[in-house]
């Protein structure tokens, strides 16, 4: 064999190599849990987590230099390190049996992870009493949808993801009979009654609400229960000019309507959305407390599932530790609103889901097998020992 | 005396804990004991009078006695005795200082109260005291006050604890939090004073019979007057006086003492004296059980201690017919805080730490056997006390940080026994009576914030994953604990002593290995578990969040120190420093993620417990550092025995 690929051979299979990635892993994971602090929950797995690698922006710079390896680099290796080593080394015995299942339980639950981390979509839906919902909105993306009302029958829709928008450029689309240019994008704003004029440097909206407020930019929120509003000016031009510039933000409850070349449109910007082929209704929600406290003894919401395809139609209780799991998407009580009269309800889709359990049931079924054998070997060392004298 | 001593100290030691069965002293002759076996309901769970007493003493000043440092004798006898004052008798209870506020920790919160110079310093009447006051062994300051002494300036507490409280608890300065903690001891304090009757009532027993006449003719009044007919005007002045009284005590009071309607287990329905009297403005007559308690006021103060026995004694079996299993349990609790197994536990895990370390010294047999026995007695109060304590809440043993301590503790000296049954070398009987008494400490100091059986929020409540993740992952925790232990026996015998020989050594590893091997399986199935958890509450299997991330380093670490092992990177001492550094990642995540006050799983900030974090974190580097020193600089292992 070539002196190079056993080199490259001998690292990859290499316990010192496992080591090295474990500690890796820890120090990661340790300087992640106290940057928690400054970025929450989110910020910190994209940045060390779902990374190849940690970041650290020169400050005063656009200049970002990679200091650490992130969580995709070290989980990558430690999944080649794994891989690697197990071809090389494997010979089925009884003896490795446990050391070998604990292994492949492992390689399964990094794979797992992986597909969480790309596959998985976490939305919330928020229900009145009384309302039905076909679809549930992302808890942190938002979408500009173009809507095109002209026939009462159907909407014509175009969503824009927020991504697109924040890079402040045109955007055309076969759907629409015009452009949509992005003049300004803040990632958090708010919006406050005043002459638009008023606030030099930022563009100023000539149309719908847009032409009575101010936008006012806000610093990135990082708090798990709060969530940046971001607002946009968007002009719309057509092939005779301009038609005017909007503000659109999520602040804004209604649609903005206006007419294009005989046709009704709508902007909204709103959060993202992912419709489901059935719709749930809320039909109660109640809210339980220990007597004398305020500490929640529990929620649980009373829903309604009908499938469109009229093949489902059932009632639902779903409450802490006990969601729904309908239609490849699982539905949690994560929260209620406005006196009790509305519940918030998590929803997740996660096509990977089970691969957890199973890589858990392997894992400890391994580790049991092999420490068992250890204890075993033990406790007849001693006995032989014992009987020795 | 060398074959009877173990026998010796077991029996002492049996004795010792069986003397807490014995029911408290009681110097006065009012029937206290049956007084604080009441069952009130209070932060939704129904609990003896006798807990509301320590709790509330515990949360207002950090301790259960009631005293003064001039005078020798308690100011109270009990707290049930200091809780019936403040019922009863509060002219009385404003004087006693319960409030800590130490000039030390907080001095803004000392000139914020107005205390003076002559308030705060003590001086002592005789001079020997004087002469121990100025070498610091007795205090030379007063750190509790009375609520008399606090009364001028509390306008001005509420007004900076209200500027406080809307600033979020992590970044609040020292003065914010104090003053919110003094204030919250303070509304405490005004609660149990307005729970069964007005303060300032000179007679509340007349004042109930008095209404309680007047309530026919009253009620006929309060109509008449609606209608705009003539009407009793005196018999409405009653009524009115005593529509005020009651909604004030409504407004006031926490402890909900009046049960519901016979048969009804609802705690829901149980009321506080407040709702009730305002009830009986239609029912036309006045609960019993307040009455009761009016009249127990009444013989109180009147020093009447016949009559409060009788009344006391009928109350008690009457809510023992109508609510048999509140009974029992408000009965066994009062008796197990008087027994205080933990705190039992913890001298007898002291003495036979000592026993233990001196058996590597002389009568290795002999002692070690002693050790033993008092490990296993501890070993059984400790069980018993968490037995008792998951009845009481009808919870897995594991609800709380408190309890996790308990734990903690409990798991590891029960691995520590099953190593001494084994080796029989007095190492398990050191590690289990060191980790035994630290967890019952740091118990005992987690105690301080209140009621440690307290309600559980509805994300955490099933006891299906309590039972399962949340025990399976503290064992691990427990085992990560022992494994370091024994390794920092292994290290300060090795390099201070010459006591660790060549077999003593292996066993150690061998010890240490194992429990390795147990700690990696327990926190990796207890972490997994607690995804699955996680997965079927809130919808993802592992969320990063500080406390999960911690159990993680755990399992990384343990995974670390096997995998050196296996791929024989480390030996015997490399082991041992390893194993050491897992005490660090335990302590980690254990009590340093609470401390970053973030993520769903935290229990709660707690500034004091991180200065000592920081120091067990730095006497663990040393000791790591200890360990890495070149062998012929150790003590044990020179030459002459390192021929093994």
């Amino acid at each position: 064999m070539n002196a190079v690929v056993r080199q490259f051979r001998d690292f990859f299979v290499s316990l010192q190599l496992t080591v090295v990635l474990l500690i890796l892993s820890l120090l990661l994971v340790f300087v992640a849990t106290l940057d928690q602090v400054n970025l929450g929950i989110w910020a910190v797995q994209a940045k060390y987590f779902r990374s190849f690698f940690v970041m650290w922006q020169v400050p005063g710079s656009n200049v970002a230099i990679p200091i650490f390896p992130g969580g995709y680099f070290i989980g990558g290796m430690l999944l080649t390190n794994l891989i690697c080593a197990h071809v090389y080394r494997f010979a089925f015995n009884f003896k490795k049996l446990g050391i070998q299942l604990a292994h492949s339980g492992l390689i399964l639950l990094l794979l797992g992870e992986l597909i969480t981390g790309l596959l998985q979509v976490d939305n919330n839906m928020r229900l009145e009493e009384g309302e039905t919902k076909h679809y549930s909105e992302s808890f942190r993306d938002n979408e500009l949808a173009i809507l095109d009302r002209t026939n009462p029958a159907y909407d014509d829709v175009v969503a824009i993801p927020e991504a697109v928008l924040a890079d402040e450029g045109t955007i055309q689309h076969p759907k629409l009979p015009f452009v949509v240019k992005v003049k300004a994008y803040y990632a958090n704003a708010t919006l406050q009654m005043g002459d638009p004029a008023g606030r030099p440097g930022a563009p100023v909206a000539t149309q719908g609400i847009g032409a009575r407020v101010q936008v006012l930019p806000l610093a990135l929120t990082y708090k798990p229960d709060e969530r940046n509003l971001p607002a946009v000016f968007v002009e719309i031009i057509g092939p005779a000019g301009s038609a005017g510039t909007w503000v659109v933000s999520p602040v804004v409850g209604m649609p903005q309507t206006f007419s294009f070349e005989g046709h009704t449109w709508e902007l909204v910007f709103r959060f993202k959305r992912t419709y489901h082929p059935f719709a749930l209704t809320l039909l109660k929600f109640s809210h339980d407390k220990y007597p004398g406290t305020e500490i929640p003894k529990n929620f649980s919401s009373r829903v309604r599932v009908k499938s469109d395809d009229g093949r489902d139609d059932r009632e639902v209780l779903i409450y802490m530790n006990n969601p729904l799991r309908h239609g490849g998407f699982t539905f949690y009580q994560a929260g209620f609103e406005n006196n009790d009269k509305v519940t918030i309800l998590q929803v997740v889709g996660n096509p990977g889901w089970l691969l957890p359990y199973i890589a858990c049931i392997m894992m400890g079924l391994g580790l049991v097998i092999q420490f068992g054998q250890s204890l075993r070997g033990f406790i007849r060392k001693r006995t032989a020992a014992a009987a020795a004298p | 005396m060398k074959k009877i001593l173990p026998l010796l100290i077991l029996l002492l030691g049996a004795v010792y804990l069986a003397s807490s069965l014995r029911p408290p002293p009681n110097n006065t002759a009012f029937d206290l004991q049956t007084f604080g076996r009441l069952p009130v309901l209070m932060s939704g769970r129904i609990k003896p009078l006798d807990t509301v007493a320590r709790t509330s003493l515990l949360t207002m000043q950090g301790r259960q006695r009631v005293s003064d440092p001039t005078i020798s004798e308690p100011l109270a006898d009990s707290p049930i005795q200091w809780l019936a004052d403040v019922f009863f008798n509060p002219t009385k209870a404003d004087d006693y200082p319960t409030f800590r506020i130490s000039a030390s920790d907080s001095p803004e919160l000392v000139s914020l109260m107005g205390l003076t110079e002559e308030q705060i310093h003590i001086t002592y009447d005789n001079s020997t005291k004087r002469a121990l006051a100025m070498a610091d062994f007795l205090p030379g300051t007063r750190t509790r006050f009375s609520y008399n002494q606090l009364r001028p300036k509390l306008a001005e507490l509420d007004r900076q604890a209200r500027l406080a409280e809307p600033v979020e608890n992590q970044v609040r300065t020292g003065f914010q939090k104090q003053v919110v903690v003094a204030r919250d001891r303070l509304v405490l304090y005004l609660q149990l004073k307005t729970s069964l009757q007005v303060p300032d009532s000179p007679d509340f027993l007349k004042e109930l019979e008095l209404f309680e006449q007047a309530l026919p003719a009253g009620i006929h009044a309060v109509l008449a007057k609606q209608k705009g007919e003539a009407h009793d005007q005196v018999a409405l002045k009653v009524m009115m006086t005593m529509a005020e009284r009651a909604s004030y005590l409504e407004e006031l009071g926490n402890l909900r003492v009046v049960p519901p309607a016979a048969g009804d287990t609802d705690p829901t329905h149980w009321r506080p004296t407040g709702t009730a009297l305002i009830e009986a403005f239609s029912a036309g007559h006045v609960d019993a059980t307040i009455m009761d308690y009016a009249r127990l006021g009444h013989a109180w103060r009147a020093g009447d201690s016949a009559t409060f026995n009788r009344i006391v004694g009928a109350l008690h079996d009457n809510l023992a017919a109508r609510y048999p299993e509140a009974m029992r349990k408000s009965d066994l609790e009062s008796r197990f805080n008087a027994a205080e197994p933990f705190y039992k536990s913890m001298t007898l895990y002291a003495g036979a730490f000592f026993l233990a370390i001196f058996s590597w010294l002389k009568w290795p047999e002999t002692l070690a056997r002693s050790a033993f026995y008092l490990i296993l007695l501890a070993f059984a109060a400790t069980s018993a006390g968490i037995l008792t304590r998951m009845w009481l809440e009808g919870r897995p043993p594991v609800t709380n940080l408190y309890s996790s301590a308990l734990f903690i503790g409990w798991g590891s000296v029960g691995l520590c026994l099953v190593l001494e049954k084994i080796y029989r070398n007095a190492i398990g009987s050191v590690a289990a009576g060191m980790i035994g008494f630290v967890t019952l400490l740091i118990a005992h100091h987690l105690s301080l914030s209140g009621d440690t059986m307290e309600m559980m929020r509805a994300v955490l409540d099933t006891n299906l994953w309590l039972a399962t993740h949340v025990v399976v992952v503290t064992t691990g925790y427990a085992a990560t604990f022992l494994a370091g232990f024994l390794a920092l026996i292994y290290v300060l015998r090795g390099a201070l002593t010459k006591s660790l020989d060549r077999a003593t050594a292996d066993a150690l590893t061998r010890m240490v290995y194992g429990i390795v091997c147990f700690a990696t399986l327990c926190s990796l199935v207890g972490t997994v578990l607690g995804g699955i958890w996680a997965d079927q509450s809130w919808g993802r299997f592992w969320g990063w969040d500080p406390k999960e991330n911690g159990a993680l380093m755990i399992v990384v670490w343990n995974a670390v120190i096997l995998h050196c092992r296996w791929g024989g990177m480390v030996k015997q001492r490399g082991l041992m420093a390893l194993a050491i550094f897992g005490n660090v990642v335990t302590s980690w995540s254990w009590f340093g993620v609470n401390m970053l006050g973030v993520g769903l799983h935290s229990y709660g900030f707690m500034d004091a417990a991180f200065y000592w974090l920081i120091a067990f974190v730095a006497s663990q580097l040393l000791l790591i550092a200890l360990a890495l020193i070149p062998l012929d600089k150790w003590r044990s292992f020179r030459p002459a025995t390192t021929t093994a």
